[in-house]
């Protein structure tokens, strides 16, 4: 039997809002309440699930507002809790990854550490985590904890940089711990001697950096994958070594194949340097979409969000407009030139999801490039990495 | 021992449920309000109405060794914090009204105010301003449940909670409970309607009171192990006493008043008056009995609170509604996921026939499925109606 990882390319969907172009909401004619719905949700992930794909993102901020949109009341307003979302579509799905975000300095390791390790109870190994920082300042005066810290364009050297990057590292190690801090059997459930979990195989993590002081150990068992999958989304260098170090999953953002080629490239380096395999480390490119049958459709619909938006729609990803044929030609290309993957963002939620699912996948299929149906079970299985043992068992 | 992330069970049970309310007990001490505010109006959401918060100031699994915030909050601070807390969340629920959404795609924009979910709260706890990020969720607020049962919690409870999550179930303490809390409400501008009183409450149903009692006690002694009696005992003694034989007699030794020294959250002294006195109280009996620690613990200890027939039961729950021991009941099976069948099975259709319990539901939010009055005016339009502070 063929498995998930004899194909080359690995399909993830972003999902945020109405999509990722400000004025996605009007164009799918969607009434701003339906956002909040758990139908909206649960559909959206569902066609995924139909179009086989690894897993679904799910993005996350602590502001009102998207902060590349600004705060026009024609913009999308209102973002639920992604870790939530995860939970209440686990029970409805059965193959799909499902991986929230969480902002590193805004929220405490300890509880997403068992927020995760639930959801992956609930979904039998379907969990992950995308750990990221922040520099917005609305969301810090909504925490009132601490000042902004400076590290975009000019600021990306700085010492704040440098402290965000070390927080996001810190907590992806504290929430590895928490995760192992349980052994896998420790639920002994021991009817003759009254003991329903064995204490020796509970561990304090003593964590202790400047950003986190955590004793542990976690409140919740071990999840079924043992560690669910960590993603990280770099930019740069500093980026490429965090993802080396810390992540099972890299989301990047390549410009074009040479350039997919080289960050690949960086990254396996830096996983070498930090003493990890690189083959435990899956690189997935970022594109964001705009599909349709043919190009000139698609940029007509381009154009018409980009009016309604009132300007040029821009982002930190390459942009694809154009037919899922032409997708399918690049993906190939960029697959070929060292990426595992692509974690594709669609314009428009629903209508860019189903080009996706109905129109890319069984093109990608008939060239054997991606899975016909899904052979393995949990996130881990469906890219091929191995199950890591608790850290804290005897050899 | 060991148990899944609260939120994260509850939205997955709102996948899989329809009508149940779903409520939380979350911990106002290591986590910030932003953040749990956004938690129950995302859960509030994702379920069409069905989140409830049972606010809890500092006892649960938790140490402060795990978290950023916090530290061990004194005391005496528990509960000004709790009540910053719960007001900043609901200033932030309040600050998204009904109307707040656009509701036509083609002409209307996405928020009808610019100010939609703006918010400033500062006080000695929380300093936060901004634009609170989840538009008004189904109920508005997530129905509050309290379970303190100090003063200040009762206060607590009569100023700003829902329903009490309440430890008094039997009947003659329950009546107390029940009069004295419901008597506080008027001086926070509340009926007595407001406030639902609902005692966690265990139960034993076999096909006859004598089978009942005898199902009851092989259940306790199941559920006090030797291990489960010394932690009981440590709770009260605050000291280690891991070395004792559970089916021994009971430490000559006195408990350790004050501060706990065993890890903060785990022992818990404060729960008894005089700790001293208490143990004495214990050993005496202990004696008088012929008692081990684990017979005396399982005597002390949780003994279910309605055990007999589904007729015995049903009489006996109607009873205590009936004469204001409580407004109902938070029942607690001795066992999951099995341990509530006998009681859906047996027991609800006999509450049914007397006409005292529903027969299907009566509305679709778990507020009015509890039969709680609507929000009041002005709260959860507060920035509508400019009385924001």
């Amino acid at each position: 039997m063929l498995m998930s990882t004899d194909y080359p390319i690995h399909l993830a969907v972003a999902l945020d809002g109405a999509g990722w172009h400000p004025a996605a909401w009007r164009h799918e004619t969607l009434q701003p309440a339906e956002l909040f719905s758990p139908q909206f949700w649960t559909e959206l992930v569902q066609e995924a699930e139909r179009g086989l794909l690894d897993l679904v993102t799910l993005e996350d901020r602590f502001a009102a507002s998207r902060q590349q949109d600004g705060d026009t009341v024609d913009i999308v307003h209102g973002t639920l809790d992604p870790a939530l979302i995860a939970a209440r579509i686990g029970p409805v799905t059965h193959r799909i990854g499902l991986v929230p975000t969480a902002i590193a300095p805004h929220t405490e390791p300890f509880h997403i550490s068992k927020s995760i390790a639930t959801l992956d109870h609930v979904t039998s190994g379907r969990a992950g985590l995308r750990v990221r920082t922040s520099a917005d300042p609305r969301e810090f005066a909504n925490i009132g904890r601490r000042p902004t810290p400076r590290f975009h364009g000019a600021e990306a050297g700085s010492a704040d940089a440098e402290e965000a990057f070390g927080e996001v590292s810190d907590y992806i190690e504290v929430v590895r711990r928490l995760w192992d801090s349980w052994e896998d059997d420790a639920e002994i459930r021991d009817v003759d001697t009254g003991r329903f979990i064995d204490r020796d195989r509970l561990h304090y993590i003593d964590f202790q950096s400047p950003n986190f002081s955590v004793r542990g150990p976690s409140i919740t068992p071990r999840p079924p994958q043992g560690q669910p999958v960590i993603t990280v989304r770099a930019h740069d260098e500093r980026g490429y070594a965090l993802i080396g170090r810390d992540a099972d999953i890299g989301l990047t953002t390549p410009r074009d194949a040479a350039d997919a080629a080289r960050i690949a490239t960086a990254i396996r380096k830096e996983a070498v340097a930090a003493d990890r395999d690189p083959g435990d480390i899956r690189v997935l490119a970022d594109l964001v979409v705009f599909l349709d049958r043919t190009s000139t459709a698609a940029h007509a619909r381009k154009d018409d969000l980009d009016e309604l938006a009132g300007g040029e729609f821009a982002s930190d990803a390459a942009v694809f407009v154009g037919t899922p044929d032409g997708l399918t030609d690049q993906l190939l290309e960029w697959s070929a030139a060292g990426v595992d993957g692509f974690r594709l963002r669609p314009a428009s939620a629903r209508y860019d999801l189903e080009r996706i699912t109905r129109d890319l996948v069984p093109r990608l299929q008939q060239r054997g490039a991606f899975r016909p149906h899904y052979t393995t079970t949990t996130l881990r299985e469906h890219f091929g990495l191995p199950r890591p043992a608790s850290r804290y068992s005897a050899a | 021992m060991g148990r899944p992330d609260t939120f994260s069970v509850l939205a997955a049970l709102a996948a899989v449920t329809d009508h149940l309310g779903l409520v939380g007990t979350i911990n106002s001490t290591f986590n910030e309000p932003f953040d749990v505010a956004r938690e129950f109006a995302t859960l509030d959401h994702l379920s069409d109405g069905r989140a409830g918060w049972n606010v809890v100031t500092s006892w649960d699994a938790f140490t402060g060794e795990n978290f950023r915030r916090g530290g061990y909050l004194a005391q005496e601070d528990r509960y000004t914090r709790a009540q910053s807390f719960l007001s900043a969340a609901r200033e932030l629920w309040n600050s998204w009204s009904a109307g707040d959404l656009g509701t036509d795609s083609g002409t209307d924009p996405f928020v009808t105010d610019p100010a939609a979910g703006s918010y400033e709260f500062a006080d000695r706890h929380f300093d936060i301003r901004g634009r609170f990020s989840v538009p008004r969720s189904p109920q508005g607020n997530p129905v509050v449940f309290q379970a303190g049962d100090s003063d200040e919690g009762r206060e607590f409870a009569a100023a700003n909670a829902d329903a009490i999550f309440s430890r008094h179930s039997t009947y003659d303490a329950g009546r107390a409970f029940y009069t004295d809390v419901k008597r506080r409400l008027a001086q926070h501008g509340r009926s007595p309607e407001d406030l639902l009183i609902l005692p966690g409450a265990t139960f034993v149903v076999g096909d006859t009171d004598h089978e009942a009692q005898e199902q009851a006690h092989a259940i306790r002694r199941q559920q006090v192990s030797g291990q489960t009696a010394i932690n009981v005992l440590e709770q009260l003694w605050n000291r280690d006493l891991s070395s004792y034989d559970p089916e021994g007699p009971l430490p000559e030794v006195d408990p350790v008043p004050g501060q706990n020294t065993l890890a903060k959250g785990r022992a818990s002294v404060r729960r008894h008056e005089d700790v001293v006195a208490t143990a004495r109280e214990w050993r005496e009996r202990a004696v008088a009995e012929k008692l081990s620690i684990r017979e005396l613990v399982i005597e002390v200890t949780g003994r279910q609170s309605f055990v007999g027939s589904p007729l015995t039961i049903a009489s006996q729950l109607n009873h205590f509604v009936q004469n204001d021991a409580c407004d109902g009941f938070i029942l607690v099976p001795h066992l999951t996921p099995t341990g509530l069948d006998p009681f859906v099975d047996r027991v609800i259709p006999l509450l049914q026939e007397l006409g005292v319990y529903r027969t299907s539901y009566e509305g679709t939010t778990l507020r009015e499925n509890l039969g709680l009055p609507p929000l009041r005016d002005g709260v959860g339009s507060a920035r509508a109606h400019g009385v924001a502070s």
